[in-house]
């Protein structure tokens, strides 16, 4: 089943299968510099901070994310699977790349014409 | 006999987040040869034509990484003349009893400044590669389950402190530098390979602000048909693949960098030049690590500098 998630940092919105983790999916925006890294939760390249949503996960290093992490939703994408519509933030290494490439649509003001 | 102290990397244990995962993607994927369980729960495989018990072990941890990394020395005598020469240093060892790991004699080990465990040992039991010793078959069919290696070739490690590291290794263990990259501004090394034999490397360093972290294993294809080969299985399992097919500047190795279910980065790698200690070091600047990386491409991958466990 298709979900639907929001990166809250700047307004995009992604469909991501139940079966598909959060980062495979957001990798298929085709953004250039979305870090996939081992896609393993080993690496701890793709933290999200997760705001809404319910969803699975797999097993992920403690270096990347502890206990304070896991309460306050921080996690892996590439080890988080959606079982509902999601809302997420970017945070770490996946911020700077993400939202490095588009500004947060708040911010975005309309071209000047001349 | 030219090869007398440290002969080769004999061992590496890894840290894996779910083992029956980890075993089956070892074992079926990879094509390792599982040797044994121990008490702990670790497994121990090795490649097919590798004749000691074990060269890569797995045990469950809530962290990915590499536990430590061991080296076959030739004998007893080295083993002590190679830890009375790192206490002499200024390095602290440490012996653990034989048995300790299966089918394997007692270890020194000891810690690198820049973060990683580091064994010597000089006695492992000689399971063989499945080929008699009298007249002997080019290869067994255990061979042909999964990619397949030969070998435990090398590891790259990141960490701090890689000059250090350099001196400890060339100055007491007997390895010597075969290439370098240097740091941007040309003063120091970015990435050291070293050899204590005749490959183009046995162990790799580059400079990283975490210690103790793992880059890769790498395990030897016997050709370039068989590191596609090995590439195409990767793909068949969706295996997540980092960096080639393609061929290093650095080593003039061919590779294809992948990642095992847990995050930890493997290789399979084929060839390399064959360095002999009196050659003179190559050295990359900083500017051709892209090169040096990936030849063909050009490209300085930012996996490459960013992504370790
Ligand atoms: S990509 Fe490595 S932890 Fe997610």
């Amino acid at each position: 089943m298709q979900h639907t998630v929001t990166i809250e940092d700047t307004g995009e919105r992604y469909a991501c299968a139940g079966e598909e983790s959060l980062l495979a999916a957001m990798a298929r925006l085709g953004r250039r510099g979305i870090p996939v890294g081992c896609r393993g939760g080993g690496c701890g390249v793709c933290k999200v901070e997760i705001l809404s949503g319910e969803f699975g996960s797999r097993a992920m290093s403690r270096d990347h994310v502890d206990d304070a992490d896991r309460a306050a939703g921080r996690l892996l994408a590439c080890r988080v699977y959606p079982a509902s519509d999601m809302s997420l933030k970017v945070v770490g290494k996946l911020q700077k790349s993400v939202c490095g490439a588009v500004r947060p649509v708040s911010s975005v003001t309309p071209p000047v014409t001349r | 006999m030219a090869m007398t102290g440290v002969l080769r990397p004999g061992h590496a244990q890894v840290r894996v987040l779910d083992l029956e995962e980890s075993v089956r993607f070892y074992r079926d994927v990879l094509g390792l040869v599982e040797t044994g369980r121990d008490a702990q729960g670790r497994v121990y495989f090795k490649c097919w034509d590798e004749r000691d018990h074990h060269s890569y072990v797995i045990r469950e941890s809530d962290r990915a990484g590499i536990d430590f990394l061991g080296f076959r020395v030739l004998d007893k005598a080295n083993l002590d003349r190679l830890e009375a020469g790192l206490k002499a240093y200024g390095i602290a060892t440490e012996r653990i009893p034989a048995g300790e790991m299966l089918e394997t004699g007692e270890r020194v080990r000891f810690t690198l400044p820049s973060g990683h465990a580091i064994e010597l040992y000089a006695e492992k039991t000689k399971v063989g590669n499945g080929i008699p010793l009298i007249n002997p078959a080019p290869w067994s069919l255990q061979r042909e389950h999964g990619i397949g290696p030969v070998r435990l070739d090398h590891a790259l490690l990141y960490g701090p402190n890689v000059a250090e590291v350099q001196k400890i290794f060339t100055e007491v263990l007997g390895f010597y530098l075969v290439e370098r990259v240097l740091t941007p501004d040309g003063n120091a090394n970015a990435a050291i390979w070293l050899s204590c034999g005749q490959k183009v490397h046995d162990i790799a360093f580059a400079e990283y602000p975490e210690p103790g972290k793992l880059h890769h294993c790498s395990f030897l294809m016997e050709s370039w048909e068989q590191v596609l080969r090995a590439g195409d299985i990767m793909s068949m399992n969706t295996v997540p693949v980092d960096i080639g097919p393609t061929r290093h500047g650095v080593t003039r190795g061919c590779t294809i960098y992948a990642w095992d279910p847990s995050g930890n980065r493997f290789e399979t790698f084929f060839g390399g030049h064959l360095p002999y200690p009196d050659y003179e070091t190559m050295t990359w600047t900083f500017d051709n690590f892209g090169q040096g990386l990936d030849y063909p491409q050009r490209k300085l991958h930012e996996t490459f500098l960013t992504v370790v466990s």
